[in-house]
């Protein structure tokens, strides 16, 4: 991947976006999470990584209340997330995620994918919705698959339309669930581009993903999480130089040696 | 190999496509065909050739007796006569009872109102199956029950009109209340229509009618038999069972454990046991629950019954559908903010329903033709009328076959239409995926 370092143009503000304390959840007897403090800056792009089950998933599920937690508390912009329902609607409407399998409705056209979350929760008129996802549909260079259905894209194309449909609802915050884990090599470069411009707009991103040229290129900031715990973090260009803890080099040395 | 094969170390690089072969002999020609279909082997030409032969002796007793047929004569006898020991059926029967067997005893002069009915039911039903049809042609569709319970039963236009009020006010307290929560605001709205037809729909219709009359003929329950009765408790049934199983499916579903119990219970109960005796809960028993003097319509009752049937097989139909949408379509409705309802209505249920067409197109039809079973209870369906006045008369004294065969032709007819459709919808449908 041709690199030019973004980095200095992409501010992060001191501002808030999401302000995680103690938060611990379980399923059932296995505690996936344990004490997770994180707070994320308005501006800020966030590489979660770590081994498969360490609770990746789990933790940005929580961030837009896909999963419960039980207990310590989770804010975001400022809207404390409770089993308050007009909280939850009011934290996902302002969430965008993108998940590993896409999940587009492949009922529906490309199109209507990208407004009906407009039409039904913004109650955008449907002509200015699907303005603003043909927009949307252009920054991520399929405009002209608008009509089709999802059957019909590649899975690099269906994990951008998913981008777009997230960003027609216009979220102050990204979640990425492994975008490109799912898609053949060839085409994980076109989605991490989209991602990188998302970046370079200033989009608050939480992204778990084992892109580490995307990491290096985008991230303010490296987690790397095991057992449910956040072992280390750091800038990275330090987390990749200098890891501190052992079993962030054990993970660092099997990602990055085959 | 290839002279081109200079260097020895270069592995074998092959320049051109193989060009394509032409079908091996087997694959085209009558013949040949014939030859890798029906005659393969020693086995298969022996089935080939008993198949022939049943086939040809099945239609030696079948065509002669349809194309031999009478089908003008005055009763059984005449048609003996004009055979003349031939075989052929007796058809005359049905030209000569065929307004029985369709209309049972609905009075001859207002046969039009029932024939004015289905049309309209037509009119009714093509927007909802074709959906690139106007969509202004659904308010027809929400008119047609009503017209159709004025036409066929009669008596005052004011009962259907007041009857529609009272949904028009169901709808209207379901839209005051739907923002604050949507399943109470329809329960809510049910429960304002079914007030409004007790309470306010007699006393209304019968102040207006007596201002403006605009009545028809009344005709009683009783009276509608022969097809249409099959008609009319088929059509109802499908068309009321498909919105109850939806309901049922998603309560099974539900995380409040009283809803999904009450619909765990009346499913299973329901699927355990027959329609027949449900129905004979419609036709005796029901009468003692109800408060003396109370006249609740016999085909009501039946209707009733019959949809709750086809409500829990329905039900169960979709649940299949549902539980085959991966978990990501709920998560992905969900991140965008969809409340429930939307998401239900908007991404699960159109895909939950597209999956299980089949079983439910399966069940529609069984319930269509389940709805002869009503006469056991004594009605005059189109088996009723065969069983009872057609076949009991000293002209018609056992004529089965043409009867029956009559009867099963209609059922055929829109048995395989609905499959037919069905096959259609789902081509329709397909938008590539899966
Ligand atoms: N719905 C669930 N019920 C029970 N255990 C779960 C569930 N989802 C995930 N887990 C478990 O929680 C752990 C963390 O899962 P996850 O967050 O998906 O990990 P990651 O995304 O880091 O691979 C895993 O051990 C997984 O088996
Ligand atoms: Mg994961």
């Amino acid at each position: 991947m041709a690199m030019t370092d973004q980095a200095p143009t992409m501010t992060v503000s001191d501002e808030v976006a999401i302000e995680i304390q103690k938060m611990n959840k379980w399923y059932g007897q296995f505690h996936v999470l344990r004490d997770i403090d994180l707070t994320v800056y308005r501006g800020e792009r966030i590489v979660i990584c770590g081994p498969s089950g360490s609770g990746k998933s789990t933790l940005i599920r929580c961030i837009n209340a896909l999963e419960e937690h039980q207990a310590g508390s989770i804010e975001v912009d400022g809207t404390l997330l409770s089993s308050d329902l007009k909280n939850i609607d009011k934290i996902r409407s302002e969430v965008g995620m993108c998940f590993q399998h896409f999940n587009l409705f492949p009922h529906l056209t490309i199109l209507e994918n990208c407004t009906l979350a407009p039409i039904w929760v913004r109650k955008t008129p449907k002509k200015e919705a699907e303005e603003t996802a043909m927009h949307f549909l252009e920054k991520v260079k399929i405009p002209d698959q608008a009509n089709k259905y999802p059957g019909q894209l590649s899975g690099g194309q269906q994990q951008r339309v998913a981008i777009a449909r997230s960003l027609c609802m216009r979220p102050r915050i990204m979640l990425f669930d492994e975008p490109t884990s799912a898609l053949d090599p060839e085409m994980i470069k076109e989605v991490l581009d989209t991602m990188i411009e998302l970046a370079e707009e200033g989009m608050t991103m939480l992204c778990v993903t084992h892109e580490m040229g995307f990491a290096r290129q985008v991230a303010n900031r490296v987690i790397f999480m095991d057992a449910g715990q956040i072992v280390e973090q750091n800038e990275p260009e330090e987390f990749f130089s200098n890891p501190k803890s052992d079993r962030t080099k054990l993970f660092l040395s099997q990602i990055l040696g085959h | 190999m290839s002279d081109t094969q200079t260097n020895s170390s270069v592995a074998f690089v092959q320049t051109e496509q193989i060009p394509a072969s032409p079908p091996p002999a087997s694959e085209v020609g009558i013949i040949n065909w014939l030859r890798s279909n029906l005659f393969y082997s020693i086995p298969s030409s022996v089935m080939t050739l008993l198949a022939i032969a049943f086939i040809y002796w099945l239609s030696s007793i079948i065509l002669p007796w349809v194309f031999n047929g009478v089908w003008d004569a005055s009763s059984i006898r005449d048609c003996r006569d004009q055979l003349q020991g031939a075989t052929g059926g007796c058809f005359a029967v049905i030209s000569e009872r065929w307004p029985q067997l369709i209309f049972g005893n609905y009075p001859a002069d207002e046969y039009w109102r029932a024939v004015l009915a289905l049309i309209g039911l037509f009119v009714a039903l093509a927007p909802v199956l074709f959906f690139n049809l106007p969509r202004k042609m659904l308010w027809f569709t929400g008119l047609f029950p009503f017209i159709a319970y004025w036409l066929i039963w009669g008596g005052s236009l004011w009962v259907s009109i007041f009857a529609l009020v009272g949904v028009v006010a169901g709808f209207f307290v379901f839209r005051a209340l739907s923002e604050r929560s949507f399943f109470g605001a329809i329960v809510a709205g049910l429960f304002a229509t079914l007030l409004f037809w007790i309470f306010l729909t007699p006393t209304l219709a019968n102040a207006l009618s007596a201002v403006i009359p605009l009545t028809l003929v009344s005709v009683e329950s009783r009276f509608i038999g022969g097809f249409m009765i099959n008609f009319i408790l088929g059509t109802s049934g499908i068309a009321l069972s498909l919105p109850l199983g939806i309901a049922l499916a998603l309560g099974r579903q539900s995380n409040l454990p009283i809803i999904k119990g009450i619909c765990v219970v009346f499913i299973e109960f329901i699927r355990g046991v027959p329609l027949i005796t449900l129905l004979f809960v419609a036709s005796v028993m029901l009468a003692y629950f109800l408060p003396p003097g109370t006249t609740f319509d016999l085909v009501l009752r039946v209707i009733i019954m019959v949809t709750l049937f086809a409500a829990a097989y329905i039900a169960e139909a979709i649940r299949g559908g549902l539980a085959a949408l991966s978990r990501g379509q709920y998560e992905a409705a969900d991140s965008l903010g969809l409340d429930y309802w939307q998401s239900m209505r908007l991404i699960i249920l159109p895909q939950a329903l597209k999956i299980s067409i089949p079983s439910i197109v399966n069940i529609a039809i069984g319930l269509f033709k389940d709805t002869t079973l009503v006469s056991i209870i004594s009605m005059f369906d189109v088996l009723g009328m065969i069983q009872g006045p057609i076949l009991s008369s000293t002209e018609w004294f056992g004529v089965y076959w043409e009867l029956l065969a009559f009867a099963g032709l209609l059922f055929f007819v829109f048995c395989y239409g609905i499959s037919q459709y069905s096959q259609w919808l789902e081509r329709q449908l397909n938008t590539g995926h899966r």
